[in-house]
């Protein structure tokens, strides 16, 4: 059997039926990875004995209630698990062979008894757009092996998209879920700040990072959210919200439904084919009986400026953690304290992490503090009143998740600013704290995929479900398969 | 127009406690003044009124129990450290 050709619901009722079982089902993902692996590198650590055995468990006792049983899933690397391997793709953590507990998102997986395929590999502490600062391997786009999956959790979105793992959970801190989620053709969403409890991932910018699902369906993907959202007492900055029935917001109604289009989203540096895709995609949602205006976020501009600012600030707090003394990596030639934290965080960390740190410890530092990290706190909170301003007349906000399709390996790595600049339409959505996903809503003449981007209000995950779900009935985007390692069908 | 020196690269690699070679100084000193150069667009906004945004969610200090609960043992906290000698965490001598 092939992940590809199934959902979870789909593998639900097959599991029920005793047409399938788990074994089959871990069996399936494992032959892919076989199969597909040396052409995408999606993973860092595969747990296939641990979860082989967890299958013939569940095999043996049965599913109950629970709305994941043995289902295939990877973790981005920067998710805690208990006694697997997590290394944030950085070589500091290369020897981290046995955290202490797990993240709280994977508590609820195991919960609903989910089986984790392995860690998913991505971009140094989540530190990049196109997973080529991972210390481990280049993870490849399953759509064209020449190019990027995106990032930072390209891994994730191209383990999902290479039918390797039914579903991934992935981080975004500035677009990390939505944009390798559009370059590789699948179902991303960033949840509103405080949805989805942070407990146990590994902070890059504290006041922007979320957990979120990647999926190959809307479905799906609402269906996850279902399950990780809530409050956690773990996490004092989760938010004390009712988790709403994500799956029963999907009517494929719209009608009504008031759509604001930014203008800087569709103008200058938007390539004609992704603003094409994304000008048809609103035609579709006119023809089912939603209205589309055109509107501004003025600030929109300053986003990658501010976001740059402010995450490099956090992580070089965050990342002081990595010392060389409780976990990790410590370097062989340091005879004194200081040479221990120095060189032991200089050979660990890879050159993005360390421009990162830089970069915020700068913009921290007295006589600069002012001028760079508390000017762009300010600017954040222009940022999220034109969102504010926005939603008081619209339901949601839609344009396209990056300006282009994804670029090829190599092409961006060796100029940062060009690099950080390509996330100018996701940043935004992480610096007011609101909703946003990426479904497939076309592709480029190359054939790789375009991503919509569709932004609602904070904890109206709900709006934004029911309108990525009916845009995606009346459309095949999401049906049509990389031609990887071979056919797939 | 922001200048960073190298000087200033080498003096914040070490408040990030980071040791860099003469070249990583010279890359870093380019790209973070260009860095630094783009972020100078923010100057253009007046925001002398406007109050700094630290969490999007509006939230007061969370307080809970100060009570002592089971978590993990002083070996499982010792378990993956670089080394470690009669229960503790072992680190280079910080006196000559």
């Amino acid at each position: 059997m092939a992940l590809f050709d199934h959902t979870i619901k789909t593998l639900e009722e097959k599991l029920h039926n005793k047409e399938i079982n788990v074994q089959d089902l871990v069996s399936a993902s494992y032959e892919r990875i076989q199969k597909v692996e040396k052409d995408v590198k999606a993973f860092i650590t595969l747990n296939e004995e641990q979860a082989r055995e967890k299958a013939k468990k569940l095999d043996e006792t049965g599913a109950g209630n629970e709305k994941l049983f043995g289902i295939p899933v990877g973790i981005k690397d920067n998710i805690m698990t208990k006694g697997l391997r997590t290394t944030c793709a950085s070589q500091f953590l290369s020897n981290f062979n046995d955290p202490l507990y797990d993240a709280t998102v994977i508590n609820k997986l195991e919960a609903e008894n989910a089986v984790t395929i392995g860690k998913l590999n991505m971009d140094e502490f989540a530190m990049g757009s196109s997973t080529e600062t991972s210390s481990y391997a280049k993870t490849r786009n399953p759509w064209n092996t020449d190019y990027v999956p995106g990032g930072s959790s390209g891994g994730s979105a191209a383990a999902v998209a290479a039918g390797e793992v039914l579903f991934a959970l992935g981080s975004d801190t500035g677009g990390s879920i939505r944009q390798p989620a559009s370059f590789c053709g699948v179902v991303g969403l960033k949840p509103t700040y405080g949805r989805v409890s942070r407990f146990g991932l590994v902070a890059f910018a504290s006041s922007l990072d979320q957990i979120g699902p990647i999926t190959r369906t809307v479905e799906d993907n609402a269906r996850v959210l279902e399950i990780i959202a809530g409050h956690d007492a773990m996490d004092s900055t989760s938010a004390n919200v009712d988790v709403e029935k994500y799956t029963e917001s999907l009517t494929g109604d719209v009608k009504g439904l008031k759509i604001a289009v930014p203008k800087e989203y569709i103008g200058e540096g938007v390539n004609p084919e992704v603003r094409e895709a994304v000008m048809h995609a609103l035609k579709q949602y006119e023809a089912m009986g939603a209205t589309w205006e055109e509107v501004s976020l003025p600030h929109s501009k300053y986003a990658v400026a501010t976001y740059y600012l402010l995450s490099s600030s956090e992580a070089s707090a965050n990342l002081a953690r990595f010392d060389g003394v409780r976990y990790g990596v410590r370097s062989e030639k340091a005879k004194t304290m200081e040479e221990m934290f120095k060189l032991s965080r200089s050979e660990g960390f890879g050159e993005e992490v360390k421009r990162r740190i830089m970069l915020g410890t700068f913009a921290l530092s007295s006589g600069y503090y002012d001028a760079y990290y508390k000017k762009a706190q300010k600017v954040r909170t222009l940022i999220k009143n034109d969102f504010d301003e926005i939603f008081q007349k619209y339901d949601v906000v839609m344009g396209p998740t990056n300006p282009t399709t994804a670029f090829k390996i190599g092409e961006k790595i060796d100029d940062p600013l060009t690099m950080y600049t390509n996330d100018i339409l996701t940043i935004p959505v992480n610096l007011a704290g609101v909703p946003g996903i990426s479904i497939p809503c076309g592709f480029s003449s190359e054939g790789l995929p375009i991503g919509l981007q569709i932004i609602g209000k904070p904890f109206a995950e709900s709006t934004v479900y029911r309108a990525a779900h009916a845009f995606e009935q009346q459309t095949t985007y999401h049906q049509k398969q990389p031609q990887l390692g071979g056919a797939n069908k | 127009m922001a200048e960073i020196t190298k000087e200033q690269v080498k003096h914040v690699a070490d408040l990030a406690r980071l040791a860099i070679t003469e070249e990583e100084a010279e890359m870093f000193t380019e790209h973070l003044s260009s860095i630094i150069s783009y972020a100078e667009q923010l100057n253009e906004l007046d925001t002398e009124n406007v109050k700094p945004t630290t969490h999007v969610l509006d939230l007061k200090n969370v307080l809970r129990k100060d009570e002592p609960k089971k978590w993990i043992t002083q070996d499982e906290a010792l378990k993956n450290a670089p080394d470690k000698q009669d229960g503790l965490f072992r680190v280079p001598s910080i006196l000559e």
